[in-house]
């Protein structure tokens, strides 16, 4: 499904990733875990091709992502599902127009829309919020409306980006069986995160980057003390996230 | 049913960013009233000189007094072919007199006393192109027959002169403030894009087209184009009608010559509005979104 190959990406001196290789495969569950700036994002913003790579190719289903055309993009982006450690709701739109957006981007017909936003909203749970718009409702609503955005078009792949970071623990563990559940329906779910209580309670593939190089790839993996912060690194939102 | 789903989203955005929507909608009214006002004030100053032009479009060729009617025919048709004449006719001395007569009124006894009729027959021609005046005058003045030619060449020269600057000027004065409006529509729809930069990046996030960015901006950018060219249009009629009701009279004594029509002028200036509103906000939008586009 996911294959990077050899894959460099630097920000003039500073590391992004260095060769990684790693293969995701159909319907799998992996954490990506590590430190600050040791290159996860980048790993993701190689993915959906918001940036470029040095060197090295990253293989989607049947083509490669680093010699895709530019008008080809934004089509690669809708077969991934995305969701940020801040939401990226829309401000201007509601919760209602938010989900039915991705939908209308990749232009699906009025009526199908009006038949799976509200499925998608009764999905996360929040049918009475529909009209609200996204800062009238919780920071844990707000997370699930992204992700009944992030899956509204049934992507292959959905890509969680610290989904749970800005939320406290039993907002952090709803969204987790919500990422679960969409994972049984045989979506790949690649998800970014620093908790440690997730990664051991959840018994999936765990992969750690560490300086922009992968330095463990396990089954059923645990989250080692080694991939927490340096202490030199101030995290200030480590509060409101999840214990560790 | 999409155009209108698509307006209809235009106005929503527009309501839900009052801020920004009402800084747009200020520069582009304003840019279009100094150009609406601009606008009246050259079309009345064209219409000015068009109508002093109809007072010099006509050349006055005394006959020599041996000249018999039907000679005088002869040179009408003549005349006639040359290029930018409209048309001739004769005018007797008894008839010059009757208008010298008409013209001076109260004062016409003095002609009374005139022992003989001192003015010559004539023909007038009436001339359709200015710019051959002096041709045609200096070609009918060696024809036989004609005694002399009364034209005021200096003053046509000078007018046509003058038309010509003015046209030229306002000309430029109205490109230079197209282009400013464009620049300064395009810097404050730059403030809406920035304002909502986050928006955009989220939508190219989801996998949204170039297009499918750009359209609502665009939209927006052409609604504000219109409802600013409503409202130009409005205040724009509005000062004319008061300015035509105030100083209408006088200047019709002044100039002999009335104001352009005040629904003619509305109506066309409100069609020029809105043409240039539209481009003017569409331009804006596209110059100021494409940096946040996909290369």
């Amino acid at each position: 499904m996911i294959e990077f190959k050899d894959v460099t990406k630097h920000y003039g001196a500073n590391v992004g990733v260095d060769n990684i290789s790693i293969t995701v495969g159909d319907g799998e569950f992996v954490f990506l875990v590590g430190p600050s700036g040791a290159g996860k994002s980048t790993f993701v913003k190689l993915m959906l091709k918001l940036l470029d790579v040095d060197k090295g190719h990253i293989y989607y289903k049947d083509y490669d992502i680093t010699k895709l055309p530019p008008r080809l993009i934004p089509g690669h982006r809708r077969s991934m599902g995305i969701v940020f450690q801040d939401f990226s709701l829309l401000p201007k739109k509601t919760i209602y127009e938010n989900i039915a957006f991705a939908m209308e981007i990749v232009h699906r017909p009025a009526r199908a829309i009006k038949r799976q936003v509200p499925q998608a909203l009764e999905l996360v749970g929040l049918t009475a919020e529909a009209e609200k718009l996204p800062n009238e409702i919780s920071i844990g609503e707000q997370q699930r409306v992204a992700i009944a955005r992030a899956i509204i078009n049934n992507p292959d792949v959905l890509i969680a980006d610290e989904p749970t970071g800005n939320l406290d623990p039993d907002t952090g563990w709803e969204i987790m069986r919500l990422l679960e559940q969409i994972n049984r329906r045989g979506t790949t779910v690649l998800m970014v995160t620093h908790s440690r209580e997730i990664v051991n309670a959840m018994n999936k593939r765990v992969v750690a980057i560490r300086g922009g190089r992968i330095v463990r790839d396990e089954l059923g993996g645990l989250y080692h003390p080694e991939m927490d912060d340096d202490p030199v690194v101030c995290r200030p939102a480590s509060e409101e996230a999840l214990p560790i | 049913m999409r155009v209108f789903l698509a307006f209809k989203q235009a106005f929503l955005q527009i309501g839900r960013n009052k801020a920004m929507t009402a800084a747009s909608l200020a520069s582009i009214t304003a840019i279009l009233l100094v150009l609406g006002i601009f606008f009246v004030i050259v079309v009345n100053i064209n219409n000015m000189t068009e109508g002093i032009k109809q007072d010099f479009d006509q050349v006055q060729v005394y006959l020599q007094d041996d000249v018999a009617k039907d000679q005088a025919a002869q040179l009408q048709s003549q005349i006639e072919k040359l290029s930018g004449v409209s048309g001739t006719s004769y005018l007797s001395r008894e008839e010059a007199l009757q208008q010298w007569k008409v013209k001076w009124g109260a004062n016409a006894g003095l002609l009374d006393r005139l022992q003989s009729n001192p003015l010559p027959n004539s023909v007038i021609i009436n001339i359709s192109d200015l710019n051959q005046a002096t041709s045609i005058v200096d070609h009918v003045k060696t024809m036989s027959g004609v005694e002399k030619v009364s034209y005021s060449q200096d003053t046509v020269d000078k007018l046509l002169q003058i038309t010509r600057v003015v046209q030229i000027v306002s000309l430029i004065i109205i490109l230079v403030l197209i282009f400013i409006s464009i620049l300064v529509v395009s810097n404050t729809i730059k403030l809406t894009v920035l304002a909502r930069e986050r928006e955009i990046s989220i939508m190219r996030y989801v996998g949204a087209t170039n297009w499918f960015i750009r359209g609502p901006f665009l939209l927006e950018g052409v609604v504000l184009g219109l409802i600013a060219a409503a409202i130009a249009s409005v205040v724009v009629g509005v000062l004319y009608h008061y300015f035509i009701a105030r100083f209408g009279s006088d200047f019709l004594l002044l100039m002999s010559n009335s104001f352009v029509n005040e629904s003619f002028l509305n109506f066309n200036l409100a069609i020029i509005f809105a043409a240039i509103g539209v481009s003017v906000g569409a331009c804006g939008s596209i110059i100021s979104i494409r940096r946040f586009l996909e290369k």
